[in-house]
């Protein structure tokens, strides 16, 4: 019979058989006549400027980082979290104690600012009355 | 062959090719996105031999968590995601003997070691033992590790955090 691992392993086979269905039924059935105007990025008439790679904020990659710590804690977690109700009070205070450890991380992430977002400063245009004047 | 050959089969060639797209293509986005096919490779090996929670920390740690760290890496490194990377072959003899032993040594550990055979076909969950040891067992350890990572958030942070703003 099947294991646990097998049925979520048919569900990824079907996931991905009703992609490839899906696509290759409509390359099939839809006429494909492509011009310029069609294959540009913005049908409405937009002409893109520049690259999409644009340079992301580095507070992203904190970010990043700080979950990827909270990460492997939620992996060490888990089979704790299984199997402490069989220890008892001493069970619940290894994990605790566990989690304190980590809340001072993100007390210090906290006071840091790290989890802060860096708000938008938007500069407002500005119109020179001088200068409309002249004109 | 059985289905459990053809699924083991399927999961090795998903790994073996994507790695070797992640080392022969030219383009660093597209080379961080192989990875991902590589590591839910080793993922599928992994809980196809029977080791569930190392499948689960492959999947949550590395698909989920250290490849959209490289994925950020790339994005967030000016002017790099343009650039095609030049991989040359030099050093080829040099590089071939080096290959050849180490291949060599992997191959008789392989035929020298004595397999588990066909460990996966009934699910054992490992969990719990694995629960057990760390709250009874090795609970110092457990704790240290709780340490280890605190020291790892806070170092991490501290050193790609952008500098303070001083004005």
């Amino acid at each position: 019979m099947l294991t646990e691992f097998g049925k979520i392993f048919v569900f990824i086979l079907l996931a991905g058989l009703f992609v490839a269905v899906g696509i290759f039924t409509a390359k099939i059935l839809r006429p494909h006549r492509p011009t310029k105007e069609k294959l540009e990025t913005y049908e409405c008439g937009e002409d893109p400027i520049g690259t999409p790679w644009v340079k992301f904020n580095v507070r992203f990659y904190v970010v990043a980082l700080i979950f990827l710590i909270f990460d492997v804690e939620v992996v060490m977690l888990f089979p704790w979290a299984v199997t402490y109700q069989k220890f008892g009070a001493y069970g619940y205070l290894v994990g605790i104690i566990f989690l304190i450890v980590l809340f001072v991380g993100m007390l210090y992430e906290w006071g840091k600012g790290d989890l802060e977002w860096d708000r938008p400063q938007p500069i407002i245009p500005y119109l020179h009355k001088e200068e409309e004047q002249n004109k | 062959m059985s289905l459990y050959d053809v699924i083991f089969y399927l999961f090795a060639l998903v790994t073996l090719v994507s790695a070797f797209m992640v080392v022969t293509t030219k383009n660093i986005v597209h080379a961080a996105f192989y990875l991902l096919f590589t590591f839910f490779g080793v993922a599928g090996i992994y809980a196809l031999l029977g080791a569930d929670f190392i499948a689960v920390v492959q999947l949550m740690v590395y698909v989920g968590g250290i490849l959209v760290l490289i994925l950020f890496g790339v994005m967030l490194t000016n002017k790099i995601t343009n650039v095609q990377i030049r991989s040359g072959s030099t050093n080829l003899v040099a590089a071939a003997v080096v290959i050849g032993i180490f291949a060599g040594a992997l191959l008789t550990m392989m035929l020298n070691t004595r397999w588990l055979v066909n460990p996966g076909k009934t699910l054992i969950t490992t969990i719990p033992q694995i629960g057990s040891l760390l709250v009874k067992q090795y609970v110092l350890i457990f704790e240290l590790l709780g340490i280890l990572l605190l020291i790892a958030l806070v170092g991490a942070a501290s050193i790609a955090r952008k500098e303070e703003r001083e004005k």
